[in-house]
C-alpha cells in the first residue's frame, strides 16, 4: 500500500529549553488507522497540529506524498489532510449545515462562495455522520457529541485522504464515544487514513491497526495494537495497573484497570470477588 | 440528493429558535433581505424632503430623473425644468450630497464593524478597535490647531487614521503569540496614545476659536459635506467594499477559528491583513468626512445578524444597507429635531446604546 504521510525524526519545541517531542518517525499508509496514546500534556495535540501543518517542525520533516509539507501551500495540504481539532467555543451561531459547508474552502477560489455541488457534498457528509436532525440548528447550541460529528463532517467535505483527529472522544458520553469510533472505523474501511489521539487504550483495540504510545517526548512504543497496548507499557505510561484480556463476547482484546481500593460489591453479583481484574476478565469469557 | 431536498421541504428550517414576533413574520431570510434592499431607496427619497425649505415631490422626481433622461436624444425624451432654481439648489447642493455621505458613512462603518467582529471572533468589536478613530481624530485636531484648510483637515485625519492602524499592526507583529489578542491590545495602546495626543492638542488650542472647532469636529457631523469630499473618499470606499464583499464567505471561516481556517487552507495572516486594510480605509474615509461617529459599526451588525443570521454571504450586504439606512435616519433626526443641529456622534450613542440594550434583552443575537 502507498505511503501517504511519512514522518522522519520530527522534533518540536515552543521554547528551546523545553522540548515537546523529538526523533519521532513513522509513516501512514492508505486505509491505516493510527491511534496515539499518552498521558496528559505529553504533546499528542502538538504532534497532530504539526501533522496538520499548523505548527512548523523544529527538526526533521513531514512528507506528504513525497514532498515536504512546509513547501506545500496550505490550500494543497488542506485537500489531502482534514483536521478535526478538540471542541472549542464558537461565538457566532452558524447553522450546522453552513458550518459543515466551510470544509469546501480548499476547493474554492479566493472570491468564490460555495455552490449547489458544494451544498450537496455538505449534505452528503451530514448524512454520513448521521446529524441530519440538527443540520439547521446553530452550531453553538448542540451537544458535544453532535459538535464532534459536525467537525468530522466538515473535515470529510474537504475530501481528504488523511483525517487527523485530536482526542475525538474526549468530553463525550459512553454512547457517543462508541458512535464516533464506529464512524471513524467505517471511514477507514472506505479508504480514508486516520490518525487520532486518545485517552482510552481500549479505543486502540476498537478501531486501530497501529498504535503509538507517546512518552518522554517520543514514541515509546509503536506497532500493532496487540503488541503495543500491553500491561507493562500501560503501567509505564499511566502509572496504573491494568490487565489486558481477550473477551470472546466482543471478540477482541479489552483493557481493564485494576481496582483502586477495597472491594465494595459484598459478593452479591460477582461470585468469588477477589478484587483481581484477572478474575473479572475470566468472568467475561 | 433528492432525499435531502425532500426532507428539507417536510420540516421548515429552524434557523432561529428564539425568534421574536417580528422575526416570526420575517422568518424567511430572503424576504427580510428583499425588504431591506427596498428600504434604502425609499429612505433616500424621503430624506430629500427633510429640511426647512419645502420642495414639491413631483419636482424632486423630475429633478432626479433629469440628468439621466436628458442623456437621451432630445427628440426621444426630455425633461424641461419646471422647478425653481432654489429647489434645484437645495436638492442638489445641500440635501443630496449630505444623503450620499450619510449612506456611505453608515454603510462603510457597519460593514467594517461586521468584518472586524468576524476577524476578531468577538461580537463586541467596533471598527475603531485598532485605533483608527483616535488617530484620525488627532489628525483632524492637529490640522485645525495649525489652521489648515478643510481639505487638509480631511487628508490629515485620513493619514493619521491609517498611521494609527499601521502602528497597531507593527506593534502586534513584535510578539509572536496569539496574534488576535495582541492585535486588540496593541489597538488599545495606540488608541490611548492618540487620545492623549487629542487632549494635548485641545489643551494648547485657543479656547475661543480652535478648541470649539476641534470639539465639534470630534462629535461628528455631515452638515458641511460637499461633493468634493465625497469624490475624494469614493475610490477607497468602493475598492475596499468590493474586496470585502468578494471575500465575505471566507470571513465565516475566520470567525470560527484561526487554526481551523488554516487547516482549511486559508492564509489567515493574509486574510487578516486584507480585512484590516479594507476596514481601515473605509473607516478612515468615513471619519475624515464625518468626524468620529461611534456605535454604528457595533449596533448594525447585530441587527443584521438578528435579521438574516450570521452567514457573511448574506450578512455583509445586509449590514451595508442597514448601516446606510440607520445613518440616514440618524442624520435626518439630526436635521429635524432642533434648529441647531445635534452632532451625529451624540445621536448615534443616545439612540444606539438603548437600542443595543434592547437587542441584548431580546436574547436573540445568537451568542448569548
Amino acid at each position: 500500500m502507498d505511503v501517504i504521510l511519512d514522518v522522519r525524526k520530527a522534533g518540536f519545541h515552543y521554547d528551546p529549553v523545553r522540548t515537546i517531542f523529538s526523533e519521532i518517525s513513522f509513516s501512514l499508509a492508505e486505509e491505516e488507522v493510527l491511534c496515539i496514546l499518552g498521558p496528559n500534556g505529553i504533546g499528542k495535540s502538538t504532534l497532530i497540529r504539526c501533522l496538520a501543518n499548523l505548527n512548523p517542525l523544529c527538526s526533521g520533516a513531514i512528507r506528504l506524498h513525497g514532498s515536504n509539507i512546509r513547501s506545500l501551500p496550505h490550500r494543497d495540504v488542506a485537500k489531502v489532510i482534514g483536521y478535526v481539532p478538540q471542541a472549542h467555543d464558537i461565538v457566532f451561531p452558524f447553522p450546522v449545515r453552513d458550518f459543515v459547508l466551510m470544509g469546501r474552502a480548499p476547493h474554492l477560489g479566493l472570491f468564490a462562495s460555495p455552490g449547489r455541488d458544494d451544498r450537496a457534498k455538505a449534505d452528503a457528509a451530514i448524512d454520513l455522520v448521521g446529524i441530519q436532525k440538527i443540520a439547521d440548528k446553530p452550531v453553538n447550541a448542540i451537544s458535544g457529541g453532535e459538535y464532534q460529528l459536525a467537525m468530522i463532517a466538515r473535515a470529510l467535505v474537504q475530501e481528504p485522504e488523511v483525517l487527523l483527529l485530536d482526542e475525538p472522544t474526549s468530553h463525550l458520553d459512553f454512547g457517543n464515544q462508541i458512535r464516533v469510533l464506529e464512524i471513524i472505523d467505517r471511514l477507514a474501511t472506505e479508504g480514508l487514513s486516520v490518525i487520532m489521539s486518545s485517552h482510552f487504550p481500549d479505543h486502540a483495540f476498537l478501531t486501530s491497526n497501529n498504535v503509538a504510545i507517546m512518552q518522554h517526548g517520543s514514541f515509546m512504543a509503536y506497532g500493532l495494537a496487540e503488541e503495543v497496548v500491553t500491561e507493562e507499557n500501560l503501567k509505564e505510561t499511566y502509572g496504573v495497573d491494568v490487565s489486558i484480556a481477550y473477551s470472546h463476547t466482543v471478540d477482541r482484546h479489552v483493557c481493564v484497570p485494576h481496582r483502586a481500593g477495597q472491594c465494595r460489591c459484598h459478593g452479591h453479583h460477582v461470585p468469588a470477588c477477589t478484587g483481581k481484574a484477572a478474575v473479572i476478565a475470566a468472568s467475561m469469557r | 440528493m433528492s432525499e435531502t431536498l425532500d426532507e428539507k421541504s417536510d420540516a421548515p428550517p429552524v434557523l432561529y429558535p428564539r425568534a421574536g414576533r417580528i422575526r416570526d413574520a420575517l422568518a424567511v431570510p430572503a424576504v427580510t433581505t428583499a425588504l431591506i434592499y427596498c428600504m434604502l431607496p425609499v429612505l433616500v427619497f424621503l430624506s430629500l424632503f427633510i429640511g426647512r425649505y419645502d420642495v414639491n415631490p413631483v419636482h424632486v422626481v423630475l429633478l432626479l430623473a433629469a440628468p439621466v433622461v436628458n442623456l437621451l436624444p432630445e427628440n426621444v425624451l426630455h425633461i424641461y425644468p419646471v422647478w425653481s432654481a432654489a429647489e434645484a439648489n437645495v436638492i442638489y447642493q445641500i440635501r443630496l450630497p449630505r444623503i450620499i455621505a450619510a449612506v456611505l458613512v453608515g454603510a462603510g462603518l457597519s460593514m467594517a464593524g461586521a468584518a472586524y467582529q468576524g476577524l476578531f471572533k468577538n461580537p463586541l468589536v467596533s471598527p475603531d478597535i485598532l485605533g483608527v478613530a483616535s488617530g484620525a481624530g488627532f489628525g483632524a485636531a492637529l490640522a485645525i490647531l495649525l489652521s489648515w484648510n478643510m481639505m487638509m483637515i480631511q487628508v490629515s485625519a485620513f493619514g493619521f487614521g491609517i498611521l494609527a492602524v499601521s502602528v497597531t499592526y507593527l506593534l502586534s507583529r513584535m510578539y509572536r503569540t496569539t496574534p488576535t489578542l495582541v492585535l486588540v491590545l496593541s489597538g488599545i495602546i495606540v488608541g490611548a496614545f492618540f487620545t492623549a495626543l487629542i487632549s494635548l492638542t485641545k489643551y494648547v488650542a485657543d479656547p475661543y476659536e480652535k478648541l470649539p472647532a476641534i470639539t465639534f469636529w470630534l462629535m461628528g457631523s455631515l452638515a458641511s459635506v460637499r461633493y468634493e469630499d465625497i469624490v475624494m473618499i469614493v475610490p477607497f470606499f468602493l475598492a475596499a467594499t468590493i474586496i470585502l464583499l468578494l471575500i465575505r464567505w471566507r470571513i465565516n471561516i475566520l470567525a470560527v477559528g484561526d487554526d481551523e481556517a488554516r487547516a482549511l487552507g486559508i492564509d489567515t495572516k493574509r486574510m487578516a491583513q486584507v480585512i484590516i486594510l479594507c476596514s481601515t480605509l473605509i473607516t478612515a474615509s468615513a471619519v475624515c468626512i464625518a468626524g468620529i461617529i461611534g456605535w454604528v459599526g457595533l449596533v448594525v451588525p447585530h441587527l443584521g445578524r438578528m435579521l438574516v443570521g450570521p452567514d457573511y454571504t448574506r450578512l455583509l450586504p445586509v449590514c451595508l444597507l442597514l448601516g446606510a439606512c440607520y445613518m440616514l435616519i440618524i442624520d435626518d433626526l439630526a436635521r429635524m429635531l432642533t434648529n441647531a443641529e445635534i452632532p451625529l456622534g451624540i445621536l448615534t450613542a443616545i439612540i444606539g446604546a438603548p437600542f443595543f440594550a434592547y437587542l441584548l434583552g431580546r436574547r436573540s443575537v445568537g451568542w448569548m
